[in-house]
């Protein structure tokens, strides 16, 4: 690369000493003429990935990205400003407009478990009294409805539910059966010696004495799948991350969730961060990784600043670095916030968001765990994911495989919202029903008749009150024609208005297309225009009804990636049901 | 490395076909004399395979395969004119043509005809059909950008970046339908990192991008191309030896490209090759 062109904007010293903080102040390249050598290139590539978190301390420091921000980053970086700020209107969390007015901003759900709720009325309250308001896809926050995050300028960010002192952080807590919400609510979060007085870092032990090949076997044995949706086979990711030879490996925890309806994960990192830590150092055992990395949305403040106190202290603890907790294996873990985008939790615009990219995903093959992260050998997983290997391994497959089915095996964490009595994130066998979740869940709220669950998140499907009788394994809900997802369920009464429950999800997928292929960027407009034009006419003519057909069909068959791939399967499922109606 | 020597056989539409190894399936296509549109592929730039429009079904893949992009396999069993192949490429079209101003996009008109695409269907009453809604940038002399007719095909951002010139002026910014291709901060051209080599012209599909000469006389309705004519020579400028072709109308030049087969310029130029040519004309008075 020649020299980089820089305009003449200059950051101010408040914008400086927020990078600095955040990243350092070494610059990518010290020579000029290092420029042009192959060690200046290397270098500029190497720090590229620091780009997000130095956008991130801009953004925090005056509430917007200036142009002259973005140039002192730029030329820090050495990144090119025009992609600089590609990078930066990418995100939903990045303003590059200069506010009318400063101080927080208070970022309120819009998404179907808040939009049932007075989440308007909280939105004109904070206005009225004089506060800014962004309207936010899901914030993981479904069971405390109307959900709000406030994010912070010239200081943190925070989520006021947090502030609240609730007795049970789970409906189900201290219920003896629980596999993976066992510690909620018993280990102290911020403590490693309670975690460890509660059997933590026994499973590392465990895998110490099996050996990395005896951990992905127990893996393979076990069943395991994939918690982050697509339910790909766990032990045979962390196998072929493990026969590759002779590159870095990396192993990341896909901290995004960003799926409407979802907040198990965020869950189980407030309250039980230690796991995650211990549950990645076992996957970077099992495949021979060395670099672990966490991306976690941006949203989620409590989490991450929980998972970052559990780093520091397993780190000081020797349970990380060099010789991580006496494994003769180097292993440490990094912490990447993502800054409001849900395409950031697929797994390849996730690393391209991580390298300090857009967040637009490629296609596969080749598969992560070849290409992964900077192009090398990764495996990825989601924390659930992660935390049911910890069972398996310190209780071996067997034991693991005595719950669930034959094909569906362990324990399922389910998130419950909408219109239920004790909305919250149950751990259920697979296999339980869909009825038996409800009732556990402490049954619909008010005096109507279940109209329809939302099964799976935005991405998955609606089913009717016929599938109560469906157990929830991978194998059935497939049969059906549904999805268990991120483990999304979200029930609704008749007294919904289901065509506006319909047209917030395809706006939510309009909003969050990457907008890199055709069928997704166009197709979302157009399913969410169509949408809108039967809301307001009431009018579902066969005409529209084909059109949505059309559009749906290209989206599945021609996108790049999932979101594309499942951005009309709710509504479909909806049109299937009859939920929406020529008439209210 | 796969074995330059190696040839693979698969079956295209019934037909058994025999290319190189690493070929792409729609040179394959080509190879056996069937016509793929394509619009974000360029035999000069790395394929991003965003647009969409070459799909074809692949035995055994879920969802349909650019095939611009994805290597032959031993065996492959391909369909480019399946029922669903022919649905994806007729929506593409249409859901670029209802969003786009595809009236210079020449290459893609004839496949809009030929897949029957409707691009009117999107408008209802009172809700038009979101469209990109983009004026001209008219900022200097040599070029202009139009992104209303943007279909966001990444190939000037390529051009501009690694693939040739490794300026990196332009590049996506904004997500989803509001993507544009931008400067930061969408600072003009003359105030950006852009070295004027207009290789983002050359590989613009759909005129969004063209010389300020050809805007202007479009605007004046003096555009002829039938009545122009392309004459080929090497650039004086230096000893570099790019071959130019110099477009011309009423005997004066109107625009300059390269061959993208050339082995100097691959299609690419400089500011001197590109504009450097008004020395030989003076310039017309309006
Ligand atoms: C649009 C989209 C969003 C996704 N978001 C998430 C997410 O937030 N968390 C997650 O774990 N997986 C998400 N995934 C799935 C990941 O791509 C990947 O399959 C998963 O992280 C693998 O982990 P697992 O095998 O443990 O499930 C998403 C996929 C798509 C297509
Ligand atoms: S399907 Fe949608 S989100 Fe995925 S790559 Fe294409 S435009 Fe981006
Ligand atoms: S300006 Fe032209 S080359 Fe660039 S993305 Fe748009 S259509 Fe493609
Ligand atoms: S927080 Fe509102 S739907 Fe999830
Ligand atoms: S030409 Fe193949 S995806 Fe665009």
């Amino acid at each position: 690369m020649a020299d980089l062109f820089i305009g003449p904007d200059y950051a101010d010293g408040v914008e400086i000493a927020a990078v600095t903080a955040a990243i350092g102040d070494d610059p990518a390249v010290v020579h000029e003429t290092e420029r042009l050598v192959i060690g200046g290139g290397a270098r500029r590539h190497e720090r590229r990935h620091l780009l997000l978190p130095a956008l991130h301390a801009l953004q925090r420091a005056k509430g917007w990205i200036s142009p002259g921000g973005l140039n002192h980053v730029s030329e820090l970086l050495q990144v090119p400003p025009a992609e600089a700020y590609g990078v930066a209107s990418f995100y939903e969390m990045f303003r590059l407009d200069e506010p009318e007015s400063d101080g927080a901003v208070t970022h309120v759900c819009v998404d179907a478990a808040c939009q049932i709720t007075a989440n308007e009325d909280l939105i004109a309250e904070i206005e009225a009294a004089g506060g800014r308001v962004h309207r936010s896809p899901c914030l993981g926050q479904c069971e405390r409805a109307p959900a709000r995050f406030v994010q912070g300028v010239g200081g943190p960010d925070h989520v006021p539910a947090d502030e609240v002192v609730v007795e049970r952080k789970i409906p189900q807590q201290g219920d003896s059966a629980l596999r993976l919400l066992k510690n909620i609510g018993l280990v102290d979060p911020t403590s490693l010696a309670s975690y460890r007085q509660h059997g933590g870092y026994t499973a590392l032990e465990r895998a110490i004495e099996l050996g990395s090949e005896g951990v992905c076997d127990a893996v393979v044995e076990s069943g395991l799948s994939g918690r982050g949706g697509a339910a790909f086979p766990t032990g045979q990711k962390w196998r072929a991350v493990a026969a590759e030879r002779d590159r870095p490996k990396h192993v990341v925890a896909n901290c995004d969730e960003s799926e409407p309806g979802t907040f198990k994960d965020r869950v189980l990192m407030e309250n039980d961060p230690f796991a995650i830590i211990e549950a990645l150092t076992v996957a970077g055992f099992a495949t021979g990784a060395e670099n672990g990395w966490i991306y976690i949305r941006g949203e989620y403040p409590l989490a991450t600043d929980r998972l970052r106190h559990a780093i520091d202290q397993c780190r000081g603890a020797g349970l990380l670095g060099a010789d991580a907790a006496g494994t003769g294996h180097a292993f440490d873990i990094e912490i990447r916030r993502g800054a409001g985008a849900y395409i950031c939790g697929e797994e390849t615009a996730l690393f391209a968001s991580l390298e300090g990219f857009r967040g637009e995903p490629r296609s596969k093959p080749p598969f992560p765990t070849t290409h992964g992260l900077f192009g090398e050998p990764t495996a990825i997983n989601n924390p659930e994911t992660l935390i049911n290997a910890l069972d398996v391994v310190l209780h071996g497959a067997a034991e693991y495989r005595s719950r669930g089915t034959e094909q569906s095996p362990g324990t399922k964490l389910l998130c419950v919202s909408g219109q239920i009595g004790r909305p919250g994130v149950y751990e259920v066998e697979f296999g339980t029903t869909l009825g038996q979740v409800i009732d556990l869940a402490g049954g619909i709220t008010g005096s109507r008749n279940l109209a329809a669950v939302l099964m799976g998140g935005a991405a998955g499907t609606f089913v009717g009150p016929e599938a109560l009788d469906m157990p929830l394994t991978l194998e059935d809900t497939r049969k059906r024609g549904t999805t268990l997802g991120s483990g999304v369920v979200m029930p609704f009464t008749d007294e919904i208005d289901m065509t506006a429950i319909c047209v917030r999800i395809s706006e939510f997928f309009r909003n969050e297309s990457c907008g890199q292929c055709v069928p997704c960027r166009v197709g979302t407009v157009r399913q969410n225009e169509t949408l809108v034009q039967i809301q307001r006419t009431r009018g579902l003519t066969a005409q529209r009804r084909d059109l949505m057909g059309d559009v749906g069909q290209v989206m599945a068959d021609a996108s790049i990636c999932g979101l594309g791939h499942t951005a009309a399967s709710a509504i479909n499922s909806a049109l299937a049901l009859g939920l929406i109606r020529e008439a209210v | 490395m796969t074995d330059p020597k190696a040839t693979v056989s698969l079956t295209i539409d019934g037909r058994r076909v025999h290319v190189p190894a690493g070929t792409s399936i729609h040179k394959a296509c080509e190879a056996a004399n069937i016509d793929t549109p394509t619009l974000c592929w360029a035999e000069n730039l790395t394929p991003v395979n965003v647009c969409r429009v070459c799909v074809v079904e692949v035995e055994g893949s879920r969802a349909l395969v650019p095939s611009c992009a994805r290597a032959v396999e031993e065996d492959m069993i391909v369909e480019t004119d399946s029922e669903r192949v022919r649905h994806s490429r007729k929506m593409v079209l249409e859901f670029l043509g209802s969003g786009v101003d595809l009236s210079q996009a020449d290459e893609l008109a004839e496949w809009v005809d030929h897949y029957g695409a409707d691009l009117d269907r999107y408008d209802q009453p009172g809700l038009p059909a979101q469209r990109m809604n983009e004026k001209p940038k008219i900022q200097d002399d040599l070029y202009i950008r139009d992104y209303d007719k943007c279909v966001l095909c990444y190939k000037c951002v390529e051009a501009c970046g690694d693939d040739a010139q490794h300026t990196y002026a332009i590049a996506v910014s904004g997500r989803g339908f509001d993507a544009r291709i931008s400067t930061e901060f969408d600072v003009t051209l003359p105030d950006s990192a852009c070295v004027y080599c207009g290789n983002c012209i050359g590989v613009c599909p759909t005129g969004a991008i063209q010389f300020k000469t050809e805007f202007d006389m479009r605007e004046a309705g003096e555009w002829r191309p039938e009545d122009q004519s392309v004459t080929t020579t090497v650039c004086s400028f230096c000893g570099v030896g790019c071959n130019l072709e110099l477009h011309t109308q009423d005997d004066r030049i109107v625009k300059v490209t390269s061959p993208t087969d050339h082995s100097v310029t691959q299609g690419h130029l400089c500011i001197k090759g590109r504009f450097g040519w008004t020395y030989v004309q003076p310039p017309k008075r309006r």
